[in-house]
């Protein structure tokens, strides 16, 4: 394969610890290598320009059932928004909030991001995940299956047979080749199954009578005995309603007295998703506010937690969620189509549509509430870049989430368009916070970060040698950055080159290849488990609509696979 | 709006179709808008597509006349058969279009402002999406004429069609605003999910009429065959319509869906059929 050598670029590494130095990427069949062992590369010009290793997003819904309802029920997210088909892109790029699997893959690509996690496996429907994971063009893949709300989990939990229920995730994950633990309303998505709900932690599941507390940290104390590369991966209960902070602050506590034990140099055992929508004080829509500092003052206590911004970017969008229960409360607040679904056994979903306005005080508040989190952290290697893509915003926004959070310039710009300024700003603290962050802690945010809390550091999100040749160069020149915060959006929005495996895949902002994805997945060796295996025969011979022998997926399902191996069984 | 002083300026562009195109013409490059400030040859040079194929204008049509110096000085006047012919004036902003015969589907789709004048049948989704200006249709129309486009929730917000013959169905999906007046009969759901807006219906209406309707106006003049068991009559009232003024029965509903409340009383959708 050809060799590369990226030149004279500033060179920003968190994971090696390298900010912005001046310095020479060498690229060898795929990989980073030393510069000294090239022999004839061809060269990339990145002076006076900005470079990282590929960016790497934690929590993103991009493939699956319930992201293709919202594809198939917002035909209007397609009219008028999609692009003409680029003469430099093998396929059609279709929609805006749920944009098609092409799309998705080139978008990412043009923002210099090449492994995306997606956020939520329902793992009866993993061949669905697995095929639109093999649609979506050069970005890795990873799929993590929701366990909070599973029948074997919570009766495992229940009994606290943590050896049993870590016999049964280890399956699971290889049923569906899954990436880890995902755990979305624990309890609260079973509860939905009769009408209700869990709000807070301690309120049981009907049937099941375990509470969400004990499933979280059931689940925490499963994924240390296994090992897994991630840490258990969190959308708390109670999102989105007023006062929820005091839930959420009882979740975060519930990783007191965890430690990771894992060989990946994974520091977390929980990873708190979209802590915008988990962090408002009120009792009310009317009295709404902020409570980012009592909980970012915790988060920055606390090194065994990891958190993302799920920041709102005041766009229409698509919410979708294996929370079931809240996507039926949204609906009733915005009266507009919904969808709901149960997954026999595992879990819910339910899709609505949202336009977070500048003109509704409370999408301003939570666009506000997103920011502080950010910039109330004290350890961006622990707080990361999302949008809960495409609950509060389209992942195309992240260019912009980038400006907001490194220009003071660019928030108050846009805090101008609000309707309800005075309201917002007493409501919040972020016309109090002058801080703007560093590329290099944009970088942390977004690829060391990241790739850190997954337990994939070794392969993505720097450049240290031997990682895959992942590279992004942005126009942006850190010895002169644009007084003109648009500036800094159009950069981070479209790359000048991303390297994605040692070839060349952006140039310019525009896809020129498409080199071979991946899917990567997680597969545990576990000793045998009889009771394990009685379990899942039983539970398929009785429950499930599906025979066990046409559950797990097919081989042909599982696209180019790169597969991370751990050792549980000593 | 400007019509009375603009007129006078107008710039005549007469399409004539004299080379029909073998598949469905997607004629969205047909606009007072894309016209405007063009002479004859360059309008001719604009794309239009026939299946995947883009080709010029031209190809299909003569073109006489040029463009006026803005859309409001454009006049387009289409001549021969158009009825395989889609999306005239879509989009469209201001300016005139007459279309001497038939045309097909979209016709004034999502206008925002001007005038298309229709001497024959229009096919289906006529004035889908629109927001402003006139859109007039001697003949028929097909079916979700003035209606929202498929999944908006946010449909009609102002403007008037006026259809002198008869409507297929979904006529006024998701209508929010503006007046949709029908001189004959209109086939089943009428201002489904209205939200506003006033449809009046001078035929009859065979059924579904305003249902999940929240908000908005509904005048039948003729007979509904199935009417929706949603709505309540409440009263008798004399009102005006289109110039007239006549007896109607009133009606409140959907009483099966949500409805705002507003200074302490709540807002329902209004059914009146002439007695």
């Amino acid at each position: 394969m050809s060799e590369l050598l990226i030149k004279n670029g500033f060179v920003f590494d968190p994971l090696q610890g390298i900010k912005g130095d001046r310095m020479d990427i060498g690229i060898k069949d795929g990989k980073i290598v030393e510069t000294s062992a090239l022999e004839n590369p061809k060269t990339i010009d990145a002076a006076g320009m900005t470079v990282m290793a590929g960016g790497v997003d934690i929590h993103s819904h991009v493939v699956g059932p319930k992201v293709n309802i919202g594809r198939l029920f917002r035909p209007e997210d397609k009219l008028f928004k999609s692009p003409h088909k680029s003469p430099t892109c093998s396929r059609m790029e279709m929609g805006s909030s749920v944009p098609s699997t092409f799309k998705t893959g080139y978008d990412y690509a043009r923002m210099g991001y090449v492994f995306v996690n997606e956020a939520a496996m329902p793992p009866l429907h993993s061949p669905h995940v697995h095929e639109e994971i093999r649609d979506t063009p050069i970005i890795d893949n990873a799929a993590m299956p929701v366990f909070g709300n599973n029948w074997f989990t919570l009766e495992y939990l229940k009994n606290n047979e943590i050896e049993n229920n870590a016999a049964y995730t280890a399956w699971l994950l290889r049923a569906t080749r899954g990436f880890g633990i995902k755990v979305v309303n624990p309890g609260g998505s079973e509860a939905w199954g009769w009408g209700l709900n869990c709000v807070h932690i301690h309120d049981p599941v009907p049937y099941f009578d375990i509470t969400p507390a004990r499933i979280i940290k059931g689940l925490i104390e499963t994924n240390e005995h296994l090992g897994l590369p991630h840490s258990m991966h969190l959308h708390c209960n109670n999102l989105g309603n007023p006062g929820n902070y005091t839930d959420t602050l009882e979740s975060l506590r519930l990783a007191e007295g965890y430690t990771p034990k894992n060989n990946f140099g994974r520091e977390q055992v929980m990873h708190v998703t979209h802590l915008q929508f988990h962090a408002y004080g009120g009792d009310s829509w009317g009295n709404v506010e902020s409570r980012s500092k009592d909980i970012m003052d915790y988060v920055n206590a606390h090194d065994n937690i990891t958190v993302d911004m799920g920041q709102v970017t005041l766009d229409e969008t698509t919410t979708m969620t294996a929370d079931g229960p809240f996507e039926h409360h949204l609906r009733a607040l915005n009266n507009l189509k919904w969808a709901n679904v149960d997954v026999e056994l595992e879990t819910a979903a339910g899709v609505v549509p949202y336009i977070y306005s500048p003109k509704v005080k409370v999408c301003t508040i939570q666009w506000a509430v997103g920011l502080e989190l950010a910039l109330f952290s004290k350890d961006l290697m622990r707080t990361f870049v999302t949008t809960d893509h495409p609950n509060a915003g389209p992942f195309t926004r992240y260019p912009q989430v980038i400006t907001w959070l490194m220009s003071r310039a660019a928030r108050d710009e846009t805090m101008k368009t609000f309707k309800w300024l005075d309201r917002t700003i007493e409501s919040t603290s972020i016309d109090s916070i002058d801080r703007e962050l560093t590329l290099y802690e944009i970088a942390q945010m977004t690829r060391a970060g990241p790739a850190k809390a997954l337990g994939i550091s070794n392969i993505y999100g720097g450049l240290a040698p031997g990682m895959d040749a992942d590279v992004a160069v942005y126009p942006l020149n850190p010895e002169d950055m644009p007084s003109d915060p648009a500036a800094i959006e159009k950069a981070f929005a479209r790359c000048a080159w991303l390297v994605k495996d040692g070839v060349v895949t952006v140039k310019d902002g525009e896809i020129v290849a498409e080199p071979a994805k991946r899917t990567i997945w997680v597969d545990v060796k576990v000793p045998d488990n009889a009771q394990v295996q009685r379990d899942i025969y039983e539970h398929f011979l009785r429950h499930y609509s599906v025979k066990l022998d046409n559950y797990s997926l097919f081989e042909e399902h599982l696209h180019n696979p790169r597969v991370i191996e751990v050792n549980a069984a000593q | 709006m400007q019509h009375n002083e603009v007129i006078r300026s107008m710039k005549t562009v007469t399409l004539t179709l004299t080379n029909p195109s073998e598949l469905l013409l997607e004629g969205q490059s047909i606009t007072p808008d894309n016209f405007a400030g063009k002479k004859a040859a360059e309008i001719a040079t604009l794309d239009v597509w026939e299946g995947k194929q883009k080709g010029p204008l031209g190809k299909y049509f003569t073109v006489a006349g040029d463009g006026g110096a803005t859309a409001a000085d454009t006049r387009i006047i289409l001549r021969g058969d158009c009825t395989r012919v889609k999306r005239i004036g879509q989009q469209m902003t201001a300016g005139e279009i007459i279309i001497e015969g038939n045309a097909d589907m979209y016709i004034g789709g999502w206008m925002k402002g001007g005038k298309i004048h229709v001497k024959g049948n229009v096919d289906s989704f006529c004035g889908i999406g629109m927001e402003g200006g006139e859109l007039i249709v001697d003949g028929n129309a097909k079916h979700h004429v003035g209606a929202s486009p498929r999944g908006e929730w946010r449909g009609m917000k102002g403007g008037l069609i006026r259809v002198a013959g008869s409507v297929g169905n979904d006529t006024a999906t998701f209508i929010n605003g503006g007046t949709i007046i029908i001189g004959g009969d209109a086939d089943i759901h009428v201002s489904t999910h209205g939200e506003g807006g006033t449809v009046v219906i001078k035929g009859d209406a065979r059924g579904r009429v305003g249902g999940q309707m929240v908000k908005g106006d509904i005048y039948v003049y003729g007979t509904i065959e199935n009417p929706l068991p949603g709505f309540k009559m409440v009263g008798e009232v004399e009102q005006e319509v289109d110039g007239e003024t006549a007896l109607f029965a009133h009606y409140i509903g959907d009483l099966g869906e949500r409805h705002p409340i507003s200074r302490g009383k709540t807002v329902y959708a209004n059914l009146y059929t002439r007695i």
